[in-house]
């Protein structure tokens, strides 16, 4: 029988999934081979293909899903990985429904084919099935330095390195991964995924070394002088933004960067197993509207179920304050709605205008103004307008801030050569990637705010792409 | 895995180790800071770098024994690694000749007053110190601050050595004596000494440069658990300090924050107990 709607992923059960055992476990659980084969088989094997113009590294779409409907899985990952070196990673946490899926044209009648979903599938079989990874050539003398092991570097690592490049990657925290690591939970992408994926890259024969901050342990400078011909910096959107409201900095009020590093990286979820702590109550409140935010909010609502003082039913509550609407949050739909799920609130059209703190310092409340949307601004979307004399207080005792990032200015600090716009993004050629310092590239959220992981991979491979031109 | 290649007690729970670390010790210059992690189940901590040794490749590192995380990090010796090490962290100390210089340093602190006292005192200033401890068996570096200061006052809280009271009282009575002409203060210790020192400058109008002390997770800007209100404007010790004007710290902000994991520190001392 021929499959006209889109097989469904299975999930884990919201009343499962945010307590423990299976607190931190992956959510989405992926196609079976036999789901699998069947929504592959819905591709029309379109001449003009409109996915591949949506994807930002240009993986031949059809072509990977072909090979799943004739089940040959091998030759399927293959044909990803001639343009994505994380395809377990991209599966997980690309924004399909806004990039390929969005192009395709079975959506214009029904579902869109589910390429998230059959990459993600193609991957995960090789985790499964190949233990062993390709062997690589390491055979040209340049040496390239690549800072930080995000999306971005990761992937422009990986691409240099298969054209025969010595590459080191430098990463100023303990562990590889960037915000793969430190921001995204592992119910969204599970450690041993990014781990697996990461290990690739090594494979290829990159060389990875932690704990070394460049802008601080070595400057870009020194980094020629060391011998490298080129680098790329893919320092991400290191700096949390905090409005600039009375109360910030009260006791409990954490950055969204703050709050999931310490869980994803440092592990405070485990405390005090391991040694990181985090001070959480039992009324958290998320402001933002972005994947972060719901991130945040969702590991909010873990941490508060595993704690024991939990046990006996206290009354607890995670709340998401956005001051759009839901039609207007910057966060995926797939995402909004496993929040939903899981019982966390949203209050939209509201806006913090000040914390209220005890006489220890921390936050017991947040005084709010309610909005109303007028004209839309310059990103389109509707722009929030306070209603005069709606100010009202919602009682909290934790607060994560998730509105955003700006670029970390270590690295353009002490660099003057490499220029950067008011925002504090490093000014690169979109083309190219270069910087204004010659043989320097970068790319990712240093470069521009806070994109997806697909974007940075593909400014990623856009700089490697330069870098081999430019030296061979 | 960064190993220990000497380790010595300096004073009642105090210690002071030497780590090789050949990247940092050639960059680290005085007011800077390094984050280490003890084991792979361990928090990031920052500490003081009280010397450095270009030549060995090696750093040294004081610290006092008060949490998990110190009190593991003092289990290991000589031979022995931890697992990270990152550095040099935060801006270094602006090292210039303003004249005559006081340098105040309570307990631990006096670990990162000496190597600031020390190039201040290379550049040409007239270097007058008063450290402190609470009491005698707590007190460091002494004798290497005896040698870098032109005149080194010390007290003690209970008196069981030299003056018995704080550096506060031996600064007030420099402060009055206006022979000493003093251009510039710099403080370092505990937040309850840090903010007299400011309170006391303040009122003569000297120009006074703390070291704070805010907790920290990654130490590069990313977090910002470190953020302290400098006049009025947030601001992250990890990468625009740690050093700031003592004048413009809200004080009592930054001691509620010290406090916000004083439960927890509690949970997981036990788990070594």
């Amino acid at each position: 029988m021929e499959q006209k709607e889109r097989v469904k992923m299975s999930e884990l059960r919201a009343d499962e999934r945010i307590r423990p055992p299976k607190a931190y476990d992956e959510v989405a659980l992926g196609y079976t081979e036999e789901e699998a084969v069947t929504e592959s088989k819905r591709c029309i094997q379109c001449k003009n293909p409109q996915c591949v113009k949506g994807c930002p590294v240009e993986i031949d779409i059809p072509r990977f899903i072909k090979k799943i409907t004739e089940r040959d899985f091998q030759e399927s990952v293959r044909i990803i990985k001639e343009k994505n070196n994380l395809p377990a990673i991209c599966g997980r946490v690309c924004p399909q429904e806004t990039q390929c899926e969005q192009k395709c044209i079975l959506g214009k009648k029904g579902s869109p084919i589910a390429i998230g979903a059959l990459e993600r599938f193609v991957a995960d079989w090789q985790i499964k099935n190949m233990t062993e990874f390709p062997k690589t050539n390491i055979k040209l003398k340049e040496k390239i330095a690549v800072v930080g092991s995000g999306p971005a570097g990761l992937t422009c690592a990986g691409d240099l390195a298969r054209s025969g490049y010595k590459v080191t990657i430098f990463e100023a925290l303990h562990e590889p991964g960037g915000v793969l690591r430190y921001g995204i939970p592992s119910f969204r992408l599970p450690r041993e995924i990014l781990d697996y994926e990461i290990n690739y890259i090594k494979s290829l024969g990159v060389e990875i070394i932690c704990n070394v901050l460049i802008g601080k342990t070595y400057t870009i400078s020194e980094l020629f002088n060391m011998g490298y011909n080129s680098i790329f910096i893919g320092s991400g959107a290191g700096l949390p933004y905090f409005p600039k409201i009375s109360g910030m900095n009260l006791c409990r009020i954490y950055s969204a960067n703050e709050f999931l590093t310490r869980i994803n990286l440092m592990h405070a979820d485990k405390f005090p197993e391991y040694d990181t702590p985090i001070n959480i109550g039992n009324r958290v409140t998320v402001i933002g509207g972005g994947n972060t935010a719901m991130d945040s909010a969702r590991c909010s609502l873990r941490l508060i179920n595993s704690l024991t003082r939990n046990s006996r039913s206290v009354d607890s509550s995670v709340t998401i304050i956005y001051r759009r609407t839901e039609q207007e949050m910057p966060a995926r739909a797939a995402e909004i709605e496993h929040v939903k799920e899981e019982g966390i609130n949203f209050m939209f059209l509201t806006q913090p205008v000040r914390f209220i703190g005890d006489n220890r310092g921390f936050v017991t409340g947040i005084e709010c103004l309610k909005c109303e949307l007028g004209a839309p601004d310059e990103t389109g979307r509707r722009r929030p307008i306070p209603i005069k004399g709606s100010e009202f207080v919602i009682e909290t005792d934790t607060v994560i801030i998730a509105v955003g990032l700006k670029s970390n200015p270590l690295i353009p600090k002490t660099t003057p050569d490499i220029k950067t716009n008011s925002d504090g993004d490093i000014i690169v050629n979109s083309e190219t990637m270069e910087t204004t310092l010659a043989n320097v590239y970068a790319g990712g959220d240093i470069v521009g705010g806070e994109g997806t992981v697909i974007e940075a991979m593909g400014m990623g491979k856009r700089a490697a792409k330069s870098i081999i031109q430019k030296l061979s | 895995m960064i190993k220990i290649v000497n380790k010595k007690v300096i004073a009642e729970n105090i210690v002071m180790i030497e780590l090789e670390s050949d990247s940092i010790s050639k960059k680290i210059q005085a007011g800077q800071f390094i984050i280490l992690r003890v084991n792979s189940k361990g928090e990031r901590i920052p500490l003081t770098v009280v010397d450095k040794n270009c030549q060995k490749g090696t750093i040294t590192l004081v610290y006092q024994i008060v949490g998990k995380t110190t009190k593991l990090l003092n289990k290991l010796n000589i031979g022995d690694s931890i697992s990270d090490l990152v550095g040099p962290l935060g801006h270094p100390t602006e090292i210039k000749n303003y004249g005559t210089v006081v340098v105040v340093g309570g307990g631990v602190g006096i670990a990162e007053l000496l190597p600031v006292s020390k190039s201040l005192k290379e550049i040409g200033n007239i270097v007058i110190g008063i450290i402190g401890a609470k009491t005698k068996n707590m007190l460091i570096f002494e004798n290497e601050m005896r040698t870098v200061c032109d005149k080194l006052f010390i007290t003690t809280d209970d008196g069981s050595y030299e003056r018995k009271g704080f550096v506060t009282d031996v600064l007030k009575e420099l402060l009055v004596q206006s022979t000493n002409n003093i251009s510039i203060v710099y403080a370092v210790g505990p937040v309850p000494m840090m903010k007299s020192v400011c309170e006391i400058t303040k009122l003569s109008n000297i120009k006074t440069i703390v070291s704070l002390n805010p907790i920290m997770v990654d130490g590069t800007g990313m977090c910002g658990s470190c953020r302290v209100s400098i006049n009025n404007e947030t601001k992250f010790a990890c990468v625009d300090g740690p050093e700031f004007d003592g004048h413009a710290v809200d004080w009592d902000e930054l001691s509620k924050r010290l406090k916000l994991f004083v439960e927890q520190e509690k949970v997981a001392l036990d788990t070594l107990e």
